[in-house]
């Protein structure tokens, strides 16, 4: 068994590679590699895309790196291998990026990723901190989680889903921002669950034994 | 609801705590790794490091810091001090950080934060402003630990780093620092209300009454401490039951 969590230069993947290692000998998931090479990307099991930074940058990243986007879309469209999209990782599943110019995503989960807005207006942007999970649906990777669980988040862009079925988890913060969507064998997760403390182990860990 | 942050803040020099911290199930209370994992158990929402002798020769074993810390603790680290250029934030990201804090530099060149930000995004970038109060309601910017005048407005200031990407400003009365007298209250509000992003408090934190002041009078979104948590006069738990107490939503898990 082999998770890559791909690196197209976004980012700090030391912190998430130890998270993901750690609970990966915790759950018998085998070996967990951050990786840029297609082939490695091709023959995972399972595939983790993090991201830090703006949309539009993001993306230009993972399409600059020769391959990886590809053996990336073959191992989750085609083959249906088990997908987490973290931060702009998880934002870059969307139809559309709205951040700075309108920037194409994958298209993978429909929707689009928006400026927050909060309707009190001395709420503060970026959204930055814990913030407490209210969960929209049932799925293994909120097994043993109990809802109010926090997460720790740093974004200024949300994801709007068009299907409300594909929303697992939202926070409130002057209105609804979407923590975790959902569709077939792909997660995204608006937080860092690397960074959230036993709740995002349990999350790192209920992905790496999710079986979609 | 989001929650109002508590920060641990470690002076780091060399690659060991200085003004050391005294728990007693710390084997090596001087490695900032031992406390970071302390304080991560403990509670903390986040951790900040303090490199107070940032000089090139010493960048190495702050790398090495971040490093080990990242592979033990599961919060977001902050790490500051002798930060100047958008590399030195590449280089601090890539050994663990998860944001990274720029002070004099910024006060330099406040177009380095546009670069900076451009290329790593606002939610990784921290300005941490300085300030002493002149006169009534006027507080100005000071470097080089407080010793340097520079005659800037910190109010200014603060909107100036916002508008080029400052994503957070850490905000320290030069005046309250280190007295225990509690933080400058007014000063902090007259931050907070200036910008759009969180501000973090410090400066000052001698009882737990301070830190639920600097968020209920001084609107803060988190407040940062160093030796009321460091000595052990509180712990973080009680720190967080004491200011849920006080009506501000804290994590307690």
């Amino acid at each position: 068994m082999l998770t890559a969590i791909i690196d197209y230069g976004s980012g700090n993947l030391h912190s998430a590679e130890k998270a993901f290692q750690r609970m990966a000998g915790e759950v018998n998931a085998g070996q967990v590699v951050v990786t840029s090479d297609p082939d490695v990307i091709a023959g995972a099991d399972r595939i983790v895309l993090p991201g830090d930074g703006a949309f539009p940058a993001c993306r230009a990243e993972l399409f600059d790196h020769k391959g990886i986007f590809q053996a990336m879309e073959d191992a989750v469209v085609r083959r249906a291998h088990p997908f987490l999209g973290i931060c702009v990782g998880m934002q870059l599943m969307a139809s559309w990026g709205r951040e700075y110019v309108d920037t194409p995503g994958l298209g993978w989960i429909k929707g689009d990723v928006v400026e927050i807005k909060p309707s009190d207006p001395k709420l503060k942007v970026p959204h930055m901190g814990w913030n407490n999970l209210v969960f929209d649906g049932d799925h293994p990777v909120l097994s043993g989680l109990v809802e109010g669980c926090h997460a720790y988040f740093v974004h200024s862009y949300h994801y709007r889903v068009e299907d409300p079925a594909d929303l697992l988890a939202h926070v409130d913060y002057g209105g609804k921002l979407t923590a975790i969507i959902t569709r077939e064998n792909m997660i995204g997760m608006q937080f860092h669950p690397e960074k959230s403390q036993m709740t995002g182990l349990r999350m790192i860990a209920n992905f790496l034994s999710w079986a979609p | 609801m989001l929650k109002t942050r508590i920060i641990p803040c470690l002076d780091v020099a060399e690659g060991r705590v200085v003004k050391g911290v005294n728990f007693v199930d710390l084997i090596d209370a001087g490695d900032p790794v031992e406390s970071a994992r302390a304080y991560d158990k403990a509670g903390a929402d986040e951790i900040c490091f303090l490199d107070i002798k940032a000089t090139h020769e010493n960048r190495g074993t702050m790398f090495d810091v971040a490093r080990r810390t990242a592979e033990q603790c599961y919060v977001p680290l902050t790490i500051g001090g002798g930060v100047r250029s958008a590399q030195d934030v590449r280089d601090l990201l890539l050994a663990g950080a998860d944001k990274v804090s720029f002070n004099s530099a910024a006060v330099a060149n406040p177009d380095v934060i546009a670069e900076a930000a451009n290329q790593f995004g606002s939610q990784c970038i921290v300005v941490a402003i300085d300030a002493k109060s002149v006169s009534e309601g006027k507080w100005e910017i000071f470097t080089h630990g407080g010793r340097r005048e520079t005659g800037i407005d910190a109010v200014e200031f603060a909107r100036t780093v916002v508008g080029k990407g400052a994503g957070e400003i850490l905000l320290t009365s030069m005046d309250r620092d280190g007295t225990r007298a509690g933080f400058n209250i007014p000063l902090t509000r007259a931050i907070s209300d200036s910008v759009s992003v969180p501000v973090i408090a410090s400066g000052g934190v001698g009882t737990l009454d301070h830190l639920v002041e600097g968020v209920t009078l001084g609107g803060a979104s988190a407040v940062l401490a160093a030796s009321i948590f460091h000595f052990g006069d509180y712990t973080i738990r009680e720190a967080k039951e004491y200011m849920a107490a006080a009506g501000i939503p804290m994590r307690l898990e």
